[in-house]
């Protein structure tokens, strides 16, 4: 008996060790290049050593079952006839209860650092986007101290581009540029069907719905070209309705508007 | 008022052709509807395997160049809607249910045999409808899930076809529900109480409930929708002030509940198939109803876990993902009985135990990847790419479809009198689970990474990734190929298989194989334990 739970115990410590290795040491996500990637990151590998430890855990019973209760050929007759045990079953009600609670409080926790807790609205200094109602999105990242100036933008998706408006320099781009480091704050609105803006890099994603504006809010933290993809399925070309969004520095960015900018029209 | 209906008298011999030819007809007898439910479902999931064949094909290169891109979307739209409401849906309700619901309760029929047989003929017309709307003007190219402004702007004769083959489909399914709930609660044998019944009984009970509360649901939406596409209605329509995320939430009150319709039967069926071949009781019988209900109660309302990215304010999204997680409570219990049922057995390996075993395994797999799903800040990242398409296969396919294999292996003794060939089954086993994980497990990864579901063009970077999972898709296919032969060989030289090969306890096995008209000679048995495996009872047998 002694022998027994020593194997047990033994195994237990085995499944929990491969799947911490495994939880920290396989990568399966892409770059990570917003304030909100590096918090997704955490949850994820929270919830895949937890994930792993009951697969692994899970299978071996199974596959241990199998093997070690076959039925030989020699044996005739049933296997004993047990029929329940209530502590076992309280066991294994209650500890999967109290998993998930923790998993749920938990990714509350996330949620709220990545700023879906927070009250939903766009820009501040645009005075007409203010007695809309927003639907739907993620708002302000709540830790975020070095953006203190908003670049407000408003994207419309239609079949199969996204349109980026910059109501301060006045004019549409297909690419998305932002510089790094800087909150943007975006009010979506779709012109016909529903799309999705998603870029995987920042582990953001919210459709964008014809009739209702939704929100999205990230602050990008790494230079480089990001692919946006639309998510949702939206016709024959959904596959490519894609756009980039290009993180640089502020004054490559500066640059950029400059050049884009059009003069405001004076009535 | 009482009806009563005299099953002697409805299944007037004379009136019903006898041999494979009833198979064709208007029978009342519910093991010829179980198997016109089989054969119908088996011969669309040939079709919906072939279109799904045709959409791996497509990603095995990041260009869309195997088909037009319109029919594409077609082609995934008819994958989904044929797999769900021609193939899952009826046979682990329609066939399995109509075979064994009336052994286990002690009936000699269904509650109402004639709605029985209206909801199966329901499903053919339907399912030919759908599949050749694809030669009027092109199929319906939404998605399964059609939502609008997407199937109010799509070709107009593809949808509409959509919807009324889904309202009948949704028909038949309201009417086998009712027809079980009826069947389970008053046809049962006197003597035979509630918690005496098999656990099919009670996965029934808890899906057809499922089945009648929400079904209705989705066909309103369905009638609306269909009003705004061909009567220029504004329920959904934004342009006319209507409201896109409402089709969603409507949608989704069904559609959730529709996957617990999928599983809760599943999960009856390996309740049968496990103690039998492992030569011991069900373990936690009581535990495994409350679970059973308890999934019924939370499936209804979780619905909203599909629209995490969607026009859903943030208290919204916490609500449901905390209702959504607390699933796989109940959920959980129900795997740690069965590997506890495992434990200590005499276990043989067969092609339905190691079926059975397989759907354990890969259901785990999903039940884990679907609580990080729940979560918001998860879903947010993944919802709507490859990773929630491998989910759910792993749900749908690792998990139901491996237990409808499990339950054929199983019950084809006591259909056909015969056999099935060992060898043949357990290759037919290694090739699926193999085929199976090599083509979904992959499919995490390239969600995670970027590639979105549902587009017929893709990065070039996630190619090889695709290429794996499209070997894997061609091994499925190739993985039928063992089944159909020994189908059919065994139906032709099958071993002779006696009344009760696997020396089971329930009563479908304690009458001859195939079972004549009315199931059994004289009265029906009463089985008090159903899964007295190792007690006295099963020694005397």
């Amino acid at each position: 008996m002694l022998n027994k739970n020593i194997y047990l115990i033994l195994i237990i410590s085995l499944v929990f060790a491969i799947s911490f290795w495994i939880g920290f040491n396989v990568n399966l996500l892409p770059a990570e290049a917003s304030i909100n990637a590096p918090i997704y990151d955490e949850l994820f590998k929270i919830l895949f050593i937890i994930g792993l430890i009951i697969f692994i855990g899970m299978t071996i019973a199974v596959i241990y079952s199998l093997f070690k209760f076959r039925k030989r050929n020699d044996q005739i007759g049933d296997g004993i006839a047990l029929e329940g045990n209530l502590s076992l079953e309280i066991v294994w009600t209650i500890i999967p209860s109290i998993i998930v609670l923790f998993i749920g409080l938990y990714s509350y926790n996330i949620y709220d650092r990545m700023g879906g807790m927070k009250e939903l609205n766009h820009n501040h200094e645009m005075m007409s986007s203010n007695s809309e109602k927003i639907w739907a999105g993620i708002s302000q990242t709540s830790d975020n101290e070095i953006a203190i100036n908003n670049l407000s933008i408003e994207v419309s998706a239609m079949q199969f581009a996204f349109l980026f408006n910059y109501p301060k320099g006045n004019f549409i781009s297909g690419e998305l540029h932002v510089p790094v480091d800087q909150k943007v704050s975006m009010k979506m609105e779709s012109k016909d069907v529903i799309h999705a803006f998603w870029v995987p890099e920042f582990r953001i994603k919210q459709d964008i719905i014809p009739g209702q504006p939704t929100i999205l809010n990230f602050t990008p933290t790494k230079v480089g070209k990001y692919p946006i993809i639309c998510a949702e399925l939206c016709g024959p070309y959904h596959g490519g309705m894609r756009a980039s969004i290009i993180v640089e520095e502020e004054s490559d960015y500066n640059e950029w508007f400059n050049k884009n900018k059009k003069p405001e029209v004076n009535l | 008022m009482t009806i009563s209906i005299d099953p002697q008298k409805t299944n007037n011999e004379s009136l019903q052709p006898k041999g494979w030819l009833r198979y064709f007809s208007f029978s009342l007898d519910h093991k010829v509807i179980g198997i016109q439910y089989l054969v119908c479902g088996f011969l669309f999931y040939l079709i919906g395997g072939t279109l799904a064949s045709a959409i791996r094909i497509e990603l095995a290169s990041p260009m869309s160049d195997f088909m037009p891109r319109d029919v594409y979307n077609q082609v995934l739209t008819l994958h989904g809607t044929i797999m769900i409401f021609l193939w899952i849906v009826p046979v682990v309700n329609g066939a399995f249910g109509n075979y064994l619901i009336p052994f286990y309760v002690g009936a000699r029929d269904m509650a109402f045999p004639r709605l029985n047989a209206v909801a199966f003929w329901l499903i053919p017309p339907s399912g030919l409808m759908l599949v050749a709307s694809y030669f009027v003007e092109g199929a319906a190219q939404a998605g399964w899930t059609a939502y609008p402004p997407l199937s109010i702007t799509t070709p107009q004769s593809g949808q509409i076809i959509w919807i009324l083959s889904v309202l009948l489909l949704g028909g038949s399914s309201i009417f086998g529900g009712i027809n079980f709930i009826a069947t389970i609660i008053k046809l049962r044998r006197p003597g035979l109480k509630l918690m005496q019944l098999p656990m099919y009984c009670w996965a029934m009970l808890g899906t057809s409930l499922l089945v009648v509360l929400s079904t209705p649901v989705l066909a309103g939406t369905l009638i609306l929708l269909s009003f705004d596409i061909i009567a220029n209605t504004g329920f959904f329509n934004p342009v006319l002030g209507g409201n896109v995320v409402v089709y969603q939430h409507l949608f989704w009150f069904y559609s959730h509940p529709a996957v617990y319709i999928m599983v809760l039967p599943a999960f009856g069926l390996v309740s049968e198939i496990l103690p039998v071949h492992a030569r011991k009781p069900l373990f936690g019988y009581t535990t495994m109803v409350f679970s059973i209900m308890g999934i019924v109660v939370l499936g209804l309302v979780v619905w909203a876990h599909h629209m995490f990215t969607s026009g859903t304010p943030p208290w919204m999204r916490l609500f449901f993902t905390i209702a959504t997680a607390f699933i796989a409570v109940p959920t959980g219990i129900k795997f740690f009985n069965w590997v506890a049922t495992l434990w200590g057995g005499k276990i043989s390996i067969n092609s339905a135990m190691l079926f059975s075993c397989g759907f354990i395994i890969n259901f785990v797999f999903g039940g884990i990847t679907g609580v990080a799903l729940a979560q918001v800040p998860f879903d947010i990242h993944v919802h709507d790419t490859y990773f929630v398409v491998a989910h759910f296969h792993y749900i749908v396919y690792g998990g139901t479809v491996f237990i409808i294999f499990s339950s054929i292996y199983h019950w084809f003794p006591k259909v056909t009198g015969k056999m099935l060939n060992e060898k043949l089954g357990i290759l037919h086993f290694i090739i699926t689970f193999i085929g199976f994980n090599l083509c979904f497990a992959p499919q995490h990864w390239l969600g995670l990474n970027g590639m979105p579901r549902r587009v017929a063009e893709y990065d070039p970077q996630f190619q090889f990734v695709n290429q794996i999972s499209s070997l894997g898709a061609l091994l499925m296919a190739i993985s039928t190929i063992p089944f159909l032969i020994n189908v059919f060989l065994s139906l032709r030289n099958g071993k002779n298989a006696g009344d009760n090969p696997w020396n089971a306890l329930t009563p479908e096995w304690l009458t001859s194989s195939p079972p004549p008209v009315e199931n059994w000679e004289g009265e029906a048995p009463l089985v008090e334990e159903p899964y007295g495996y190792g007690k006295e009872i099963s020694e005397q047998k």
